[in-house]
């Protein structure tokens, strides 16, 4: 009993010693019980509508007051004409709108249908169709709220629904920009951090660190590998989609490869600064895993909808340069829009990746001290 | 290039409140020998790292092939050789691919590497395992080779940290031969070791204690002046007040 006791107690220790993999340990199902429990919910909520009103009445203003009451819809535009849309959703401004008939209120008031299109973007394709009913509801709620007369019958106003973006509301479309992601991910920070700590495990890197090689020329030794693989990785994953899942790519191929090599040098130094705080492979792993690859997966909007997130995690998301991505990488592949409307999402990813390999290289060069 | 190879005054590393190297003093003359000896955490490793360039000094200056440690690593660095106690060869590679690779960073030409491998693989009866990966190889082999690598730049010193930790006496044996055959060639080498019989070896050592240097001189002239039996004895007698 006491050789057991003495075993448990010097595991306690060896947990008790390790901060790291201790905090680790305890955070991980935290975390991560935390973001799926919030994440996962698919309820949509503060839905960006956009509204078309060429003759505005009381009546559209009635049914425009019923979208905004209904808890659900944020009305971010109004505009006159419906080819002002098209920027709204293009830069996604607008998830979704409502154009009235210029003839909406006369028609209504004569008691012959009245016409109103609702447009729903569906990137997404199941907020794109909970979108769609909701704003279905709300028209139907009103109305049936519309002062019975007998010249009128019970169903008056004509909802004609279109998706953008993704028409046929396919999934493997949206799949793809984000697995790109993920790929790109695993290869440039989890390749690049664990090939790194082997060189400490291994002392090898202490040898090139003696040598006349210059840090730079030790860290793009090290890095240009893996660019080129995550670089040839996109490649494949392009190729692939389009082959085998005919998923298209509407923009521009270089502009998406550009963007993708910007997100690979992201990753790249992601991976490096974690391998200067640690020169384990395995904690290089788990803090891979747990700093980079969950919080690109489940707050990039690849998996789940950001849109119903709670606020806070929708704020978190907006650090991440995952998430950018797949916006990016959506909006190329599936609205064929340009860098005329990704270029704050590009700013943020290049930004990130000068800070980020700016200071690993600092924390490189700190090592030596 | 003079006579002396490394040149260390008052050299002095400072860790917070914590003073590992205390003002250190000493001399390697080209071609010598010299063994850093020092119980686990005298201060030898720190000494080591600085003048091989990985830790720069809190104070006092050292100079190694003729270069300031502080100020122009980058010459320094291209002078000298280095094994660590870790193995440093890449297991994955084969040791013609190491040396390669080895010889390619420290700018030798292609031609320079293909005949200093073939002769280097020669001397050490070494032919036969040129193109086997290094991680199927005995660690005794191991640590001949990456010291023939630390060395395929023709440095002007070497330095050694425990180079021969957990090999058998026969290699160690073989290990010195080749640390002999590099100095009769004029490489300067500094190594740091446990094992007191290779201090006996060196042509001088130091022994750190509390990260001062407590003796130092060729091995013969130590045991006579603290009148000791052996090496072993006399680390025995410093290291233990600071213990």
């Amino acid at each position: 009993m006491s050789a057991l006791r003495g075993l448990l107690r010097k595991e306690w220790f060896h947990i008790k010693r390790d901060r790291r993999t201790a905090t680790v340990l305890v955070m991980l199902p935290v975390v991560q019980v935390l973001l799926f429990g919030y994440a996962i919910r698919t309820d949509v909520d503060n839905v960006r509508l956009a509204v078309v009103d060429p003759a505005p009445s009381n009546t559209t203003l009635a049914l425009r007051n019923r979208f905004a009451a209904a808890g659900v819809f944020r009305i971010v535009a109004s505009v006159p004409r419906t080819e002002d849309l098209e920027p709204l959703f293009q830069n996604g401004t607008a998830q979704q709108a409502i154009v009235f008939d210029h003839d909406f209120t006369e028609d209504l008031g004569r008691g012959t249908p009245a016409q109103l299109l609702i447009i729903t973007d569906a990137t997404e394709p199941n907020t794109g169709a909970l979108l769609q009913a909701y704003a279905q509801a709300v028209i139907q709620q009103y109305q049936l709220a519309l002062p019975a007369s007998p010249a009128r019958p019970a169903s008056i106003i004509v909802p004609v629904t279109r998706i953008r973006f993704n028409p046929t509301r396919e999934s493997k479309n949206l799949f793809v920009p984000g697995l790109m992601a993920f790929v790109l991910t695993i290869i440039s920070a989890l390749m690049t951090a664990i090939s790194l700590t082997r060189e400490k495990e291994t002392g090898t890197m202490e040898a090139l660190l003696v040598s006349p090689l210059r840090p730079w020329e030790i860290i793009v030794g090290k890095v240009t590998p893996y660019l080129a693989i995550g670089f040839a990785s996109v490649l494949l994953v392009l190729v692939e989609a389009r082959l085998v899942f005919n998923v298209p790519v509407r923009g521009s191929i270089p502009l998406l490869l550009f963007e993708g090599l910007l997100y690979v040098l992201v990753s790249l130094a992601f991976g490096m600064l974690i391998s200067s705080r640690t020169s384990s492979q395995r904690i290089a792993m788990m803090g891979v895993f747990l700093t980079t690859l969950l919080p690109n997966i489940l707050l990039s909007g690849f998996i789940f909808p950001l849109e119903s997130m709670p606020a806070i995690l929708r704020w978190i998301s907006y650090v991440i340069p995952g998430r950018w991505f797949v916006a990016i990488a959506r909006g190329i592949m599936l609205k064929g829009i340009g860098l005329e409307y990704l270029w704050r999402e590009t700013l943020y990813i290049a930004g990130l990746a000068t800070v980020l390999l700016a200071a690993s290289i600092r924390s490189f060069h700190e090592r030596l001290e | 290039m003079s006579d002396i190879a490394i040149e260390v005054k008052d050299l002095t590393r400072k860790f917070g409140n914590f003073t590992a190297v205390d003002h250190v003093t000493f001399q390697v003359k080209a071609g010598e020998v010299f063994g850093f000896l020092g119980a686990n955490g005298a201060g030898k490793t720190t000494a080591f790292r600085m003048l091989i360039g990985l830790l720069q000094p809190t104070g006092g200056s050292a100079r190694v092939a003729g270069f300031d440690v502080a100020k122009q690593a980058e010459e320094v660095k291209r002078r000298i050789g280095y094994m660590s106690q870790r193995f440093s060869l890449y297991e994955d590679l084969t040791p013609r691919e190491n040396i390669r690779l080895y010889g390619g960073i420290y700018g030798l030409t292609l031609a320079q590497i293909r005949e200093r491998a073939d002769a280097m693989l020669q001397r050490l009866g070494a032919s036969q395992i040129a193109d086997t990966a290094v991680r199927s190889l005995p660690l005794g082999w191991r640590q001949k080779l990456a010291f023939s690598v630390a060395l395929v730049h023709q440095p002007h010193i070497v330095f050694l940290d425990e180079p021969t930790s957990g090999v058998d006496p026969i290699t160690r044996r073989q290990f010195w031969e080749l640390i002999y055959d590099a100095a009769s060639r004029g490489t300067t080498v500094l190594v740091t070791t446990h094992y007191m019989d290779e201090a006996e070896y060196c042509d001088r050592i130091s022994i750190m204690v509390a990260g001062r240097i407590a003796a130092m001189g060729p091995p013969a002239d130590l045991k006579r002046e603290h009148n000791v039996e052996s090496i072993d004895e006399l680390f025995v007698q410093l290291a233990r007040p600071a213990a």
